[in-house]
Order: structure tokens, then C-alpha cells, then sequence
């Protein structure tokens, strides 16, 4: 996957500025960089939830915003919300995401086998997080991209976490996280946005350029 | 991709089980607001049984929107709209999956309790056929504009209020044809042409409600 050139209003204001990336089969990047810097909008635009105002992402070559719906296919999206129905089963709310794969693997991974029956909103914030993150899973895509992971996740959960981002890159998954925490990912890039400076507001020509 | 479009049906069937109250409160709604037109109308048999398809076709108007702005809205609230776009499945489609779930869980049972307040409004038993047959198109038109609009007001301020007012006045024709079949078949005048016209409506809306609902979803994940 390559990503070149993105660039992101968010109203008036210039959120990424000529961001650029390259990532290969096993690899993992990690976003860090300051409160509204732009790492959530990076992994919307390159989930395909948001169109990026310049600038394109290439998967295998071809325009991913050609036909989003292929491109989410290759996408498990892991955002700020764990997206549970309160009323719904644990095992109800990933049923959808499981396409018809077997759950039991996914909620092994996360220790969440004796709470599949449990509806979700009897769930602590941990354990709905780790649900969010059986789902990713669940998604068997290529591309993870995981906004803050381990929020909420007790010590045992972020080794579970690691275990689970190893296998995925070991069977040849990218990983690309937002994190102010260290997480368990080894060998990972790492891609600091600095946050929009002042002067790209104002317009400032020189300023733009990659960081990557 | 068929299998999806189903587990989202399935997923919002059994959501709306589970909420039992809330899938019910648009049918108690529809019952309620129709038997009100005999209090406020006085015993008339007459000016009832003349008023009775346009007051369940009024009714079952307000009745439809009444689940139309959580049908979206919650969705979004939660985090599940970005899931249910990374699915795969082109957007219109998720829209026309929730849609399905609208009618079955609203549209269907208006569908049924028509039957009562028909009768209780006086309305001659070989006008209710009729009545059916231009409901079931109808309230199917009212999921499909219900959910577009829902979709396009998506996000916006004040969503709840703009709904109500981007909807009816799309489903007038609706309500006019459907009305007007009934009429027809009390009076002795065929009903077809109606029956007809309501079915071409619901042709028109079928591809593009969803379609237009799909673009508003996008726009409203961004």
C-alpha cells in the first residue's frame, strides 16, 4: 500500500499536510504526534471513511477511492466508539462481522469466550474494548488500523493485544496504529504528524512538504 | 454480499425485539391517533366511514416517521455506521438493508393494525382489500423515503425536526393515490389506475431512495 501526498481539511483548518507512506507485507507504523494532530483523520481517510482533499491511496496500484466498498474489504477499522449494541449478545454484535467465520477463535484470542452470551452493555470499558478488538480479528483483512488499541485494556489485555498484532504479521498483515502509550508492536515505523502548524492556516507555502 | 445485506436485517430484527417498547410505540401510536377522530368527530357513522382512509392513511404516515430519525441516528451515535461502511457492501445497499428492517418492523404491523381501525372507523368490508393493497406499496414508499431522509439529515442540527418536514411532502402522492382507491372502490369507480400509480411510485423510489440514502451516509461518516 502507498500513500501519497494526503492532505485534510477540517473546516477551515489544514489537519494533514502532504502525508506520505509506503507499507509492505508485516509491516506496522505507528502514529503518534499531539492532541488534534490528525491521527484519527489519518486512519479515516485511509479506511476509506473519509475522502482526503488531495492526494491518493494506491492498494496493490489502483485508486482505493475508485470503489471504497472493495477497498473496505481489505480495512478492519478499530475507532474511538467499540460500536456494541447495549441490547445485543456479545456473540450477536460480531455475528454480522464474522461473515460467516467462526467467532470462538477471535473471542479466544481475547479472552472473551464465558462473556459471549453476556449482553453488552453488562460489559465493562475494558472488556467492550477487547470485543472491539475481537472483531478487528474477525475482519481477517490485510490492513489493521487501530485507533489507540490498548485504551482501557489491563496489563493481561496488551499482552493478549501483542499476541494477536504478531500473528497478524506474521501471516504477512499491516498494522497501522495511533497510540501516546507504548503498545506491544515490535519492529514497528514510527510516523510522528506535528500537528498543523500555524502557518499552513495562514497559508504558508513553504511549510508543506512530506514527513514521511 | 446477499448474506451480509441479511445478517443486517436479521441484526436490526432482533435489536428491535429486544426493544420491544420502542417497536411497538409507532403501532399503539398509529391505533391511538386514529381512534381519536371518532371522539373529536362526534358518532357520525357517516362522515366517519367517508373520512376513514384518509385518517389511516394520515395516521400511518405520522406513525412511520415516528422510529425514522433513531434508525440512522443511533448508528451513527455509537461508532456502528463507520463498521456496518467497512462491511463491503456498497452504502445504498446498507441503507436498503435498514430500510427492510423499517418496513418489517414498522411498516408490517401498520399493515396488520390497518385492519382494526378500519373496521372501527366503519369502513365497508369489501373496501378493505383494496385498502391493503395500496398500504402495503404505501407503507413500503414510506420506509424508503423515511430512510433516505433519515440518511440526509444524518448529522445535522436539528435532524429530528428537518425529517418531518423533508418527508411528507415527498409522500404525497402517495397518500392521494392511496387514499383515493378506497374512495373509488366505496363509490363503485375503479380503483386500478390508483393501485397503479401508487406501484409506479414505489418502482421510481425503490432505486433511487437508496441510492440517495447511500451518498448521505457517506457524507455523514466524514
Amino acid at each position: 500500500m502507498r500513500v501519497e501526498e494526503i492532505s485534510v481539511f477540517r473546516g477551515e483548518r489544514l489537519v494533514l499536510d502532504g502525508v506520505s507512506l509506503a507499507m509492505d507485507a508485516g509491516g506496522a507504523l505507528l502514529l503518534t504526534g499531539p492532541n488534534g494532530a490528525g491521527k484519527s483523520t489519518l486512519l479515516r481517510v485511509l479506511a476509506g471513511l473519509r475522502k482526503p482533499d488531495s492526494g491518493r491511496i494506491l492498494w496493490h496500484g489502483t485508486d482505493a477511492f475508485e470503489d471504497r466498498s472493495m477497498h473496505a474489504r481489505h480495512i478492519a477499522y478499530l475507532g474511538h466508539q467499540e460500536a456494541l449494541k447495549p441490547g445485543l449478545t456479545l456473540t450477536e454484535n460480531l455475528s454480522l462481522f464474522a461473515r460467516g467465520r467462526p467467532l470462538a477463535p477471535a473471542l479466544e484470542a481475547f479472552e472473551l469466550l464465558e462473556l459471549r452470551e453476556l449482553p453488552a452493555r453488562l460489559l465493562s470499558a475494558g472488556q467492550k474494548r477487547r470485543a472491539a478488538l475481537a472483531r478487528v480479528v474477525l475482519a481477517d483483512a490485510a490492513l489493521w488500523l487501530l485507533d489507540e488499541p490498548s485504551l482501557g485494556l489491563d496489563a493481561r489485555a496488551v499482552e493478549r493485544l501483542g499476541e494477536a498484532l504478531a500473528l497478524h504479521r506474521r501471516t504477512g498483515g499491516m498494522v497501522i496504529a495511533t497510540t501516546h502509550v507504548p503498545l506491544p508492536l515490535p519492529n514497528a515505523d514510527a510516523l510522528a504528524l506535528p500537528g498543523a502548524p500555524l502557518e499552513a492556516v495562514i497559508g504558508d507555502a513553504w511549510g508543506a512538504g512530506g514527513w514521511a | 454480499m446477499i448474506a451480509t445485506f441479511r445478517a443486517i436485517v436479521a441484526r436490526d430484527l432482533r435489536l428491535a425485539l429486544r426493544h420491544g417498547a420502542d417497536t411497538l410505540g409507532a403501532v399503539l401510536f398509529f391505533i391511538l391517533a386514529g381512534a381519536l377522530f371518532p371522539l373529536a368527530l362526534g358518532p357520525s357513522p357517516e362522515l366517519l366511514r367517508r373520512m376513514a382512509p384518509g385518517v389511516i392513511w394520515v395516521c400511518a404516515l405520522l406513525a412511520a416517521l415516528l422510529p425514522l430519525d433513531r434508525l440512522f441516528g443511533a448508528e451513527l451515535e455509537d461508532g456502528s455506521l463507520d463498521q456496518l461502511l467497512l462491511l463491503g457492501l456498497p452504502p445504498s445497499l446498507v441503507a436498503l438493508a435498514k430500510m427492510t428492517a423499517h418496513w418489517l418492523t414498522t411498516g408490517l404491523p401498520l399493515l396488520i393494525a390497518a385492519m382494526p381501525l378500519a373496521v372501527m372507523l366503519g369502513l365497508p368490508f369489501n373496501t378493505l382489500p383494496v385498502l391493503l393493497a395500496g398500504l402495503l406499496p404505501g407503507t413500503l414508499i414510506l420506509s424508503l423515503l423515511g430512510g433516505m431522509a433519515a440518511a440526509i439529515v444524518l448529522g445535522a442540527r436539528r435532524g429530528g425536526v428537518l425529517l418531518p418536514l423533508l418527508v411528507l411532502p415527498l409522500a404525497t402522492p402517495g397518500l392521494i393515490f392511496g387514499a383515493a382507491a378506497v374512495d373509488a372502490v366505496r363509490t363503485g369507480l375503479p380503483f386500478a389506475p390508483d393501485l397503479e400509480l401508487l406501484l409506479a411510485f414505489f418502482a421510481g423510489a425503490l432505486p433511487l431512495a437508496p441510492l440517495a440514502a447511500g451518498a448521505g451516509l457517506r457524507a455523514a461518516a466524514e
